[in-house]
């Protein structure tokens, strides 16, 4: 051996114990200690996750180092089925609702929750989302709901001297004094992304049509039918609209909305609470909220609550265990309430009791005490086949505004389309 | 003896032949013909709900063309997509040949700077091409209404882009707006391969400009006319992105801009709470793929022979 390879053999002996002395301290504590990599589309709240959630857990359990790993939302379900498929994914993903994460479970690839302790903090309709169809398994744990309603330009309403209207028939009386007496548009929507005409509109007033809950069941067991009067009839509101919404609505877009209502130059804003945020940073004016009219004599109200996002867990994840502590404290009173002020207009959607900052938040969230929570009649089994009920509901909803078909079209093609390959509506 | 028997099977080997053509045929059938048989294979399957495909012979062509939903909306995009195509066909062509000849002229001047600027949008994104339009015709904030206004048209503005008779055409035109520069280009260097003796004897014989070009320029561009128009289809049957730009994926209203480009997303990718469905996107693409070639040979045996015998 020359003196050049025994040095190398010596260094190479060194260099090897270190590792290994590297190693074992790395070890070490990995026996009680536990790595969670959160998958998510919300890159939008990786700042909240790192500052915020993930040290507050960290206080409670500072045994399980937690990383927030978020994709574009466009990326998402084709980057998480990849990273599913090739066992690379994070210990935790984010769950988009219904036969999404659905078709993930039965993939195999959601753990079931049942008997997880911090799930008993979740209500059935939170929890419907993530359910497989009879029910029995829940696969993620719920995090967020948004829901909808009006927000109203409070100066436009003091300068015409308006109250909130509680009523449909209110309502339409205040968009009409708004048409006659000012300059501003009454109602800023437009039909061109067509999801605001079904999101915004059809799905956020017809709740109190067909009762909430109680409607959206029958359509799923097939006890109603979407030509029945509630559902011709929230068309024919949708319909009403029309007149009062802004000069060439058909071509106007979601970021044309809320510009003309950031700008002041609409009344009233057909909303989803997710807007909150943008309208606090973008609105110099104050701005307020009230939830969907009710028609005319009617007394209880409902509201569309709607579950948007959860947490499951992977099964091939090695921490299993960490997993479902970090979801037992989610279910908590504390996230809650962390979770629901970092994003205004995201609420919690356990039974605990919240208290936001945030007035417009509040105002949204109020309305889960007065009136009855639904989510949007669409999203649960009645979309899963073809054609699609859903974009199909948005492409009916647009045309109910722009007055190229009538309510009770609108109703038809709705109901003939679920009755090709929907059993109970055959 | 030796010599002339290596020396013939070296001819009779043409090894660099090979070697140059190697890399183009394997990057070629890699990335172009592989995926366009096994999409035409995977056309073949059905998918299960937890994904397992099994093969079902001509089942999901049989469903597009027997199954109403999706009969009705194969054939919508396939019209909207002829309506688009014939819009190409009767405005870009013929303005982008107007536009050659007039560059083609002798002593223009500035001609560089026309050539360049009416290329320009072409080179553009259609992403910024979508928004620069969008802007443009807004009802709400557009500047089209107020210059319509100037010179006292503005009752005839209406949001184009948002009515179901009127948003397949503004979309054809922002379009044809778009890709002018490419009729342009290649009917203006056709335009300057002709031998200028021709055009000397034309003017001898006392021939105006319009007859000039009418008799000697344009019968010896007819094989350029030829290449724009197959271009034209070919680009126009694989359309999507400035649909998707303008309209989104549900190209409304009614689905009065949905192309084959449109439909085929929809179906293989998925659309909101609709789940994509990869072996019926196969089959569609493989429809798109027989349109594309049964316009070529149309093209190819149809008008190119007859080109030639001129």
């Amino acid at each position: 051996m020359t003196h050049w390879t025994q040095n190398l053999a010596k260094r190479s002996g060194v260099a090897l114990a270190g590792l290994m002395a590297v190693a074992a301290l790395g070890i070490a504590p990995a026996v009680n200690a536990a790595n969670l990599t959160i998958e998510s589309w919300r890159n939008d709240d990786l700042e909240i996750w790192m500052d915020k959630l993930i040290p507050a857990f960290n206080k409670k359990h500072p045994d399980i180092k937690v990383v927030f790993a978020p994709l574009p939302p466009a990326d998402y379900n084709s980057g998480l089925n990849t990273k599913l498929a090739g066992k690379t994914a994070g210990d935790l993903i984010t769950c988009r609702p219904f036969d999404a994460s659905l078709q993930l479970y039965q993939k195999g690839n959601l753990l079931s929750l049942n008997g997880l302790s911090g799930l008993e903090n979740f209500s059935n309709v939170a929890k419907s989302a993530w359910q497989t169809d009879d029910g029995k398994t829940t696969f993620c744990l719920p995090m967020a709901s948004v829901i909808h309603g009006f927000m109203y330009n409070k100066e436009i309403f003091d300068e015409l001297g308006l109250s909130i209207p509680k009523t449909i028939p209110e309502f339409m009386a205040a968009l009409e004094t708004i048409k006659s007496k000012s300059k501003y548009t009454p109602l800023a929507m437009g039909s061109a992304d067509q999801w605001e005409a079904a999101t915004m509109g059809f799905q956020n007033v017809g709740p109190n049509f067909w009762k909430g809950e109680a409607g959206r069941k029958a359509l799923i067991d097939g006890s109603q039918k979407y030509t029945d009067a509630a559902y011709v009839n929230t068309f024919k509101h949708l319909a009403a609209w029309a007149p009062y919404l802004g000069k060439g609505f058909k071509a106007q877009k979601y970021p044309d909305s809320q510009n003309l209502f950031t700008l002041g130059r609409a009344a009233i804003y057909p909303a989803g609470s997710w807007d909150i945020t943008t309208f606090n940073t973008q609105a110099d004016f104050e701005f307020g909220a009230f939830p969907p009219p009710v028609p005319a004599g009617q007394s209880e109200c409902y509201i569309s609550d709607h579950t948007d996002i959860a947490l499951g867990i992977n099964p091939a994840s090695e921490n299993i265990d960490a997993a479902k502590t970090f979801l037992t404290w989610m279910g908590t009173a504390a996230f809650a309430e962390m979770y629901a002020n970092s994003l205004p207009g995201f609420f919690s959607l356990s039974n605990h009791k919240v208290t936001l900052s945030d007035p417009v938040a509040q105002e949204f969230v109020s309305w889960r005490a007065k009136c009855q929570s639904t989510i949007r009649n669409s999203y649960q089994i009645l979309s899963r086949g073809e054609p699609n009920l859903e974009t199909g509901l948005w492409n009916v909803s647009a045309q109910v505004l722009n007055g190229t078909m009538t309510p009770e079209e609108a109703a038809k093609t709705s109901e003939d389309g679920l009755a090709k390959w929907y059993k109970p509506h055959m | 003896m030796i010599m002339t028997v290596s020396r013939k099977t070296l001819k009779s080997f043409p090894t660099h032949i090979v070697v140059f053509l190697a890399p183009a045929v394997l990057i070629y059938s890699v990335f172009m013909i592989y995926p366009l048989l096994d999409s035409i294979r995977l056309s073949f399957y059905t998918a299960d709900q937890a994904g397992v495909t099994t093969f079902s012979g001509f089942a999901n062509y049989v469903t597009i063309f027997t199954d109403e939903a999706w009969s009705n909306s194969f054939w919508n995009a396939f019209k909207n997509n002829m309506v688009l195509f014939a819009i190409h066909m009767a405005v870009q062509n013929p303005i982008g040949l107007m536009l050659a000849a007039i560059l083609s002229l002798p002593r223009l001047t500035g001609r560089h700077t026309y050539r360049t600027a009416m290329f320009m949008p072409t080179m553009m994104s259609v992403v910024i091409i979508g928004f620069v339009w969008q802007l443009i015709l807004n009802p709400l904030w557009g500047v089209a209404e107020s210059v319509m206004d100037l010179v006292g048209l503005a009752d005839y503005f209406e949001p184009w882009l948002g009515q179901e008779g009127t948003a397949l055409v503004t979309i054809s035109l922002i379009s044809v707006w778009q890709f002018v520069g490419i009729p342009l280009m290649l009917l203006y260097a056709a335009l300057l391969n002709i031998p200028e003796d021709l055009v000397d004897a034309g003017q001898i014989d006392g021939a105006n400009h319009w007859r000039i070009f009418w008799y000697i320029k344009f019968p010896m561009i007819l094989p350029a006319m030829g290449v724009v128009s197959i271009l034209t289809f070919v680009g126009n049957f694989n359309a999507f992105d400035l649909i998707y730009a303008l309209k989104g994926g549900l190209a409304g209203p009614n689905f009065s801009t949905d192309i084959m480009g449109s439909f085929f997303y929809r179906v293989f990718f998925g659309f909101q709470l609709q789940l994509g469905n990869p072996t019926m996107g196969a089959a569609v693409a493989t429809l798109m793929f027989l349109i594309i070639l049964v316009g070529i040979m149309i093209y190819l045996f149809g008008v190119q022979r007859r080109l030639n015998r001129i």
